[in-house]
């Protein structure tokens, strides 16, 4: 039976797929590091080492999170890095410095990014419109909704939210620790619950799911509302490190592309169905580390660039070696025919 | 799309039936209203010159749109155009310096740089069977770090005048040649180059491929040089586009940003489905036209620039929507066939649909009904 054979064939997938990339986070930390001292670059995992990478990682890690349900789900969401802004925008303006709004603030911002997860899942199930095309639709909706009510940083967030983004224990950001802990808690949903299960097998096949009672729909634009959260969430920490909020600070960044990539560097199949949480946590970290390493070296910020592209290829063409079954294309989850 | 739903797509066709209809109608109904608009509310367009201007002002990205045309409709994606026309621009003002004796050469090297990026998207999608959205994306990053990089941020050097008279110039200066832009000229060369071949066997074999590879595997066809010629392709029509945008706007470091989602909304705006196999390139093309005359018309009415994303955020959904909606009636069609690629074990996995599954006869009885389609269950659990 399918409910029975997915979870056996995804556990012993996500332990090979993962063990890789937690493999190439260690051999990365140890070459990076060796090299680092070798040229001159001081110790690569100091205190000050480490704290730039877990910083680095937090927001990449928050949205990457969330495009994991959705990816997993066999959609993606190229929404995101226009939701960030705009939801670091509503957490600055309705705090407004004020510190009693701190949790209305969250809760509206978390409240649009819902919303927008909600019309995009709708979008794709309900009115049969291909994942890419939704979800860029949106992207281009909301960054007219940024342009035209926004032309540079506006609200302001408390000193007390900014100690969120700015709290440490030791190397080790307060930040780090929630996105740790909204990592534990999408792996348990996944790996653990009904509905995490619904999302493989949805991704995995659409039809399959459907005809073994699953409701495919409601998979779908659960993962997106999720997704949206996390992009949300991952908005509200911004707002929260910059003080204000920005409407380009999710573009800016190329949270859309960079986190898919993260997640498939995290071994994470683009077409769904297969990979977790856990890679993506891994795939944002080695992301981190080289930022970190290249920093350290001081090489050009372009170079970066050009080595992330090259990873992310290299990385996929490993997994795809070692697969014996493939997708070539994101499919989309319902109507690929539009 | 499952594999039955393919096959009840094929078997439905007659060998004669008119591809080029496929979503044609819809997107040249919308072109029509909006040029008809244009003439009501922008003086400008009173005389045949003002669409003129906008067919060369929309040249740079029809092209491009042909581009992605063949890619998406052998199944695949390329991000990477928007980054390689930026890369393209920079490395022609880098080389050219101002220099009128060297246009020739640098053009002839741009459009072979296209081509290699287009080699390098289709042999790493093909032969490592890597995801042409990964592929892209991640060529996407190279291409904008790499002219970074070399230009150190900004770009350098000058286009020559014979250069830029390709994005800018007309044919003469008196006469009806001083009505007629190059970049339309170029434009129309391309366009009759697609169609012809999207006639010719090749051209057919190219659309099959994006429809139903493991189809043309077993009848002959050559899929992966297939996809390889399409992803070319796009990369020598991005080279093209960035010359003529070069030549239209200058040399900027923005000149390309964003043109891959606008392309492709161009493509999917005439009603080319995304996963490959169906579409016309007319209507890709006209899809592209659709946008720019979109944004004339809304930038006449006095919508804001900014608030143009927003309506063409509305308009992609709404038209694919609308594609859906007539379409998904006649087949619903869920998943593309997962089994491409050349080096497929014969054995399927759970979630791959085994290309013997029977062929459902009618188109009608791939619907959204789960116990229609009695092959599926055991798909799932094979």
């Amino acid at each position: 039976m399918t409910t029975i054979a997915l979870p056996a064939r995804k556990v012993q997938f996500r332990l090979d797929a993962t063990a890789i990339v937690y493999l190439a986070l260690f051999a990365l930390l140890v070459i990076g590091s060796i090299v680092v001292a070798a040229r001159g670059g001081g110790v690569l995992l100091d205190q000050a080492g480490i704290l730039k990478i877990l910083t680095g990682c937090t927001a990449l890690g928050l949205v990457a999170i969330g495009q994991t349900l959705a990816v997993v789900a066999g959609s993606l969401d190229l929404s995101v890095a226009y939701l960030i802004g705009l939801c670091s925008l509503v957490t600055a303006e309705v705090m407004a410095g004020q510190g009693s709004m701190m949790l209305p603030a969250v809760l509206a911002a978390l409240g649009v990014a819902a919303l927008v997860g909600l019309v995009n899942g709708v979008v794709i199930t309900a009115l049969r419109v291909n994942a890419f095309i939704a979800t860029l639709g949106m992207a281009l909706i909301l960054k007219g909704v940024l342009e035209s009510r926004y032309t540079g940083p506006a609200g302001s967030t408390t000193k007390d939210f900014q100690r969120l983004g700015y709290d440490r224990i030791g190397p080790v950001p307060v930040s780090f620790l929630l996105l740790l802990l909204v990592a534990v808690g999408a792996w348990w949903f996944l790996a653990r619950t009904r509905p995490g299960y619904h999302m493989y097998a949805v991704g995995g096949d659409i039809e399959s799911a459907r005809v073994s009672g699953v409701r495919t729909s409601r998979t779908i634009v659960l993962a997106h509302v999720l997704c949206s959260l996390a992009a949300g969430a991952t908005g509200v920490f911004l707002a929260s490190r910059l003080g204000s909020g920005a409407p380009y600070v999710g573009t800016d960044a190329g949270y859309d592309l960079q986190s898919i990539a993260a997640v498939v560097l995290g071994g994470t199949v683009l077409a769904g169905g297969r990979g977790g949480v856990a890679g993506t946590v891994g795939g944002v970290m080695i992301l981190s580390v080289l930022d970190t390493i290249f920093d350290d070296l001081g090489v050009n910020s372009f170079f970066k660039d050009v080595v992330r592209g090259v990873i992310i290829i290299v990385a996929v063409a490993l997994y795809a070696r070692g697969r014996l079954a493939r997708r070539r294309l994101v499919t989309p989850p319902a109507g690929a025919d539009q | 799309m499952s594999a039955a739903g393919t096959a009840a797509r094929l078997s439905s066709r007659s060998p004669g039936f008119p591809r080029l209809a496929t979503g044609l109608a819809p997107v040249l109904v919308v072109l029509l209203l909006l040029l008809v608009l244009l003439a009501f509310v922008g003086p400008a367009y009173e005389s045949p010159s003002g669409y003129i201007a906008l067919l060369k002002r929309s040249a740079p990205l029809m092209i491009l749109a042909i581009g992605q045309y063949f890619v998406i409709v052998a199944g695949e994606f390329d991000l990477s155009v928007g980054s390689l026309v930026t890369a393209e621009v920079v490395i022609a003002a880098r080389l050219l310096e101002g220099d009128e004796s060297r246009t020739w050469s640098v053009i002839a090297l741009l459009l072979g740089f296209g081509v290699l990026v287009g080699l390098v998207n289709g042999l790493i999608t093909t032969k490592l069977r890597v995801p042409s959205f990964i592929v892209t994306l991640g060529m996407l990053l190279v291409l904008e770090g790499a002219v970074f990089l070399w230009t150190g941020g900004a770009p350098r050097g000058a286009l020559t005048t014979e250069f830029r008279k390709w994005g800018r110039a007309q044919l003469g200066t008196e006469g009806i040649l001083a009505q007629i832009p190059y970049a339309v000229l170029v434009l129309v060369v391309i366009a009759v180059a697609a169609v012809l071949f999207m006639r010719s066997g090749t051209g057919r074999t190219l659309m099959a491929t994006g429809d139903n590879d493991t189809a043309v595997r077993l009848a002959g066809g050559r899929v992966d040089a297939m996809r390889i010629g399409a992803f070319v392709l796009s990369g020598l029509l991005a080279a093209v586009a960035a010359i003529l945008l070069g030549g239209y706007s200058g040399v900027s470091a923005q000149v390309g940003r964003g043109l891959e989602f606008e392309a492709i909304t161009a493509v999917v705006l005439g009603g080319v489905v995304l996963g490959g196999g169906r579409g016309s390139v007319i209507a890709a093309m006209a899809g592209a036209l659709t946008l720019r005359a979109l944004f004339a018309v809304l930038n006449l009415l006095g919508v804001s620039g900014a608030l143009e994303s927003t309506v063409q955020g509305v308009i992609i959904i709404a038209a694919v929507a609308y594609a859906s909606s007539e379409s998904g009636l006649r087949d619903l069609l869920v998943r593309r066939p997962g089994w491409s690629g050349s080096s497929q074990p014969p054995a399927s996995t759970a979630e791959d649909p085994p290309p013997e599954t029977t062929p459902v006869p009618s188109t009608s009885s791939v619907s959204s009904e789960p116990d229609t389609n009695p092959e599926t269950p055991e798909r799932g659990t094979s």
